[in-house]
């Protein structure tokens, strides 16, 4: 059968994909009829059958393993398999989040070691590992600034300060903390504009959220004097780690005056996205936030580990202790690199993405001029204006084997392109791209066409968004054939 | 040494310093204050695959895995058999290795298999629409209480007394945002506040106890609020649905279904609502549309909810969120199908009423609820319920969740499909010996 067909579609009744044990205990009398269920209509297939459903359907999705995939601000490095056999240990997937602190020592230990290892790596004081994803580590992050001014009697911090090329998820998390989000724009270098920042920070503001490198991958020089600023006011200073890539093992958060940040293990540290999850987004902390952090902590109470609650915690996460599969990737990813390998992961990541940068921009119009960090921003301007979207571009990009950068992000960029090439791409991948970003450069010229009905190799064409919008189709149903 | 995960030689890197114009990788990190960069880092030295490995496996054999222990543990995190086609399929790395599927030509395979998850999902809890999956079943179900407070534009949130403990520390974390106030409801007799915006229930309860959801249902409508319900997905395998008795929104923590317990993460939050409360959903959600030339294909829809085009005004700050997870629960119902889950609910059911019974027959033991129960049920010892998995730990038995703080020696035991009758005969036995 021709893809795409749906599990209903190859379903048939009588079928099982697994088998089931018999019942080895007397049974039980049954729970009266009319609290059980009378119909369950999902689909009836054979294991080999189910196999190569998805097998068929893997087939139509591109990883890191497929290729190159410069996607910006989301790190799409290499993720050694061996982490994942190491994640595998049944002594950490068969493990309960309840069972006695006692039994379950190694996990524990390895919590405890990799909040320390987060905590150096950031020049922190205090890590938790709670958070799932980078967004819940925004959450915690901002909860926490809010128990702070509130611990302080100080009530009328409401303002979280949040710059113009912020990711989606920064004004979005304070609005869920309750606060009013007041957007500070970019000077022309790509920097925060520091007139309009010292004009905006007042005795309203709880903190400045900021991402560094930002968005634009530009490191703002004047991080420092931002952060004396910040904190001059009595706000603090909340760092967004989605790009900690360009500085890990070189240059530690605490140091540029961040009194909080939130990772994203599944892009620094190396632990696969899953196609869209799960991620673990652990925040560090100074020592005068340590009060605050999310329940629970790992501790070291002589060579026993224990979990604790912090005095004032803003609370728990989740029901267990966060995303410890995803944890566990990114402990061995830190444990095989070192101090060394981790510096040699941001100057190689830099030296990709300035690279990149030197190579096209020629052909693409670049509005920083300037050294850049771990990605690089261009403007499809100048091919906007002879007929070809940024969209067009990425699409064509597709028909060469390339899954596109990151499109339309930042918003202060217009037609931006934000190419993340992390630094497990080999100078002949970028040398392809490179080649590739210029012959669509020409066929913006020469071929517009190739433009605009891309891309012809994939197994669909451009998707119609709109109606799906408009007339939304978001499962498939099978009703019960019973009578009744 | 070179490591492996670098592929480019020191030949490589000059040629591309050379291009860039710079004779070394640092001068590239000339913005940032000179004084900050290159600081010392105190980490360990690095270790090859091997000596890693052998490492992480000492350390892993420090935890009492449930593969080398009978376990009777529950509480919210559950041991079902994973039909080993399961880590064949997720363990395809075009799905694990690929990002959020935002290049919809380029990641089919992914957004189909969501389209499989949320109708999955939905035919399983009898909901209208469902999204691509939350954190875990306690975030989605503070996600639903603040879907319920936009529907309803009230401000406050009821919990029933007997929802997991843990689940309602997570609501009031992510209730304190917006100072939306929680409040307790202790059972049917008690009325709920106008101001309510929605009743927050669990079924099973926390103590495995069924709740009357009809009651609970025109309780909550009656007082113009929703009927949030956080649901076992086995137990739907053979019980009625939440959705048959009025629940507007059912949550639920799919580890259950094909993920092993991972000390607790990842998990999945399973978060299914009426039709109607479509753009109040938070996260993501995909859709099914066709492609310029007619061919059927599946996007991300409905996105003007999302963080990334609606900021502040989003339902939600979710973003990633457990992609892999979901699709292990796609995998596992199709795998079961509908005779094979509703078998799989029937083993826990059988086997968790041939424990009971056998407790409850011990001198000192009995039950704290009365039927009915499904998987899950409390027993009151008699000495301390640490103190008895202490026993049961010596004969490699994982015993129950201790609740002694809610209930006098209380001990909540879960038994599954996986629990063997000799397992459960020498749980009997040994609690009978104590």
């Amino acid at each position: 059968m021709k893809q795409p067909y749906l599990l209903p579609d190859i379903s048939q009744p009588g079928k099982i994909g697994c088998s089931l044990p018999a019942l080895d205990v007397p049974p039980a009398a049954l729970p009266p009829e009319e609290l059980l269920r009378t119909e369950l209509e999902l689909p009836e297939v054979s294991e080999m059958e189910l196999v190569r459903y998805f097998t068929a359907l893997s087939r139509l999705n591109y990883g890191v393993d497929t290729g190159f995939y410069p996607l910006g601000s989301c790190t799409m490095k290499y993720n050694p398999k061996w982490h994942e056999d190491i994640a595998k240990f049944p002594g950490f997937t068969s493990i309960h989040p309840y069972q006695a602190t006692e039994t379950a020592q190694g996990a524990l230990r390895l919590m405890f070691d990799l909040q320390a290892l987060l905590t150096e790596i950031t020049g922190m004081g205090v890590t938790s590992l709670a958070p799932m994803a980078g967004a819940q580590g925004e959450l915690a992050s901002l909860l926490m600034v809010k128990a702070y001014h509130h611990s302080r009697s100080n009530m009328m911090r409401r303002k979280i300060l949040v710059p113009d090329t912020a990711h989606g998820t920064n004004p979005a998390t304070a609005s869920m903390c309750g606060f009013e989000i007041n957007t500070v724009p970019s000077d022309s270098e790509g920097n925060l504009d520091m007139k309009r920042l010292e004009s905006m920070m007042n005795e309203q503001v709880a903190a400045l959220s900021l991402t560094i490198p930002s968005t634009l991958g530009l490191f703002d020089p004047q991080i420092i004097t931002i952060g004396q600023l910040v904190h001059d006011k009595g706000g603090l200073l909340y760092g967004d780690g989605a790009n900690l890539n360009s500085l890990l093992g070189k240059v530690k958060f605490g140091d540029l005056g961040f009194d909080c940040v939130q990772l994203n293990l599944h892009k620094t540290f190396s632990t696969p996205h899953g196609g869209g999850g799960p991620g673990s987004g652990p925040i560090c902390a100074k020592p005068y936030l340590a009060d605050f952090m999310p329940t629970p902590l790992v501790v070291n109470k002589a060579g026993k580990y224990s979990f604790t609650s912090p005095p004032k915690s803003i609370g728990r996460l989740g029901a267990a202790y966060g995303n410890f599969g995803v944890m566990v990737k990114a402990y061995a990813y830190i444990r095989s690199l070192g101090a060394a390998g981790l510096k040699e992961v941001s100057e190689g990541a830099v030296t990709s993405a300035n690279y990149l940068k030197e190579k096209l921009k020629a052909d693409y119009h670049l509005p920083y001029n300037r050294t850049c960090m771990h990605e690089v921003v261009f403007s499809g301007k100048r091919q906007k204006a002879k007929g070809a979207a940024i969209l067009d571009i990425a699409k064509r990009l597709l028909d060469y084997g390339f899954h596109p950068p990151t499109i339309y992000f930042p918003l202060v960029v217009e037609e931006a392109l934000m190419i993340e090439p992390t630094e497990t791409e080999s100078k002949k991948t970028l040398d392809a791209f490179i080649e590739t970003m210029k012959e669509i450069a020409r066929e913006v010229t020469e071929d517009l066409e190739a433009l605009h009905t891309a891309p012809h190799n994939t197994s669909v064409r451009r998707l119609d968004e709109v109606t799906a919008a408009r007339q939304p189709d978001l499962r498939w149903e099978v009703k019960s054939q019973r009578p009744g | 040494m070179p490591l492996p995960y670098f592929p480019n030689t020191e030949a490589d890197r000059a040629a591309m310093l050379q291009d860039i114009g710079v004779s070394s990788a640092d001068e590239l990190f000339q913005d940032v204050p000179a004084k900050f960069n290159n600081v010392p880092f105190k980490l360990p030295s690095p270790l090859s695959e091997l000596e890693l490995k052998r490492e992480l496996s000492e350390l892993a054999v420090l935890n009492a895995n449930s593969d080398e222990h009978a376990c009777f543990l529950g509480g919210g995190y559950y041991r079902h058999f994973i039909p080993g086609v399961i880590g064949h399929l997720t363990g395809r790395s075009e799905f694990y290795t690929a990002y959020t599927p935002y290049q919809a030509e380029a990641s089919q395979g992914m957004l189909q298999s969501i389209y499989e998850y949320q109708s999955l999902v939905c035919q399983l809890t009898g909901m209208g629409i469902s999204n691509a999956g939350m954190y875990d079943g306690s975030t989605a179900t503070a996600e639903a209480a603040m879907m319920a407070r936009r529907i309803t534009g009230k401000e406050e949130v009821t919990v029933l007394a007997s929802v997991n403990p843990t689940y309602q520390r997570v609501l009031e974390t992510y209730l304190s945002g917006q100072d939306i106030h929680l409040t307790r409801l202790e059972s049917t007799r008690d009325s709920l506040a106008p101001e309510s915006a929605c009743l927050v229930i669990q079924q099973p309860n926390f103590f495995g106890c069924l709740e009357n959801v009809e009651t609970y249902s025109r309780q909550a409508h009656d007082a113009g609020a929703r009927l949030v319900v956080i649901a076992d997905p086995v137990f739907l395998g053979m019980y009625q649905s939440p959705a048959a008795c009025g629940a507007d929104i059912i949550v639920a923590e799919g580890q259950a279904l094909g993920s092993p317990a991972n000390f607790g993460g990842p998990g999945l939050g399973i978060l299914t609502c009426r039709q109607e409360y479509l753009r109040q959903m938070p996260g993501r959600i995909v859709g099914r549309t066709v492609d310029v030339d007619g061919r059927p294909g599946y996007v991300l829809t409905i996105a003007t909810r999302e963080q990334h085009i609606r900021r502040e005004q989003a339902t939600s700050n979710i973003c990633t969120n457990e992609a892999l997870v979901a699709l292990a629960a796609t995998v596992y119902l199709a795998a079961l199908g509908k005779s094979g889950l509703r078998r799989v609910a029937e083993l826990c059911y059988h086997k968790a009423h041939y424990a009971a019974e056998g407790i409850r027959r011990l001198n000192g033991f009995s039950l704290v609820f009365p039927e009915p129960f499904f998987k899950e049920f409390v027993v009151r010892c008699p000495q301390a319920p640490d103190e008895i998995n202490r026993a049961l730990f010596q004969e490699k038995i994982i015993g129950g969740l201790d609740i002694s703080h809610l209930r006098d020696n209380a001990l909540l035991l879960c038994v599954t499909e996986m629990n063997t009758r000799q397992e459960i005969d020498k749980l009997v036995q040994i609690l009978g010996g104590l």
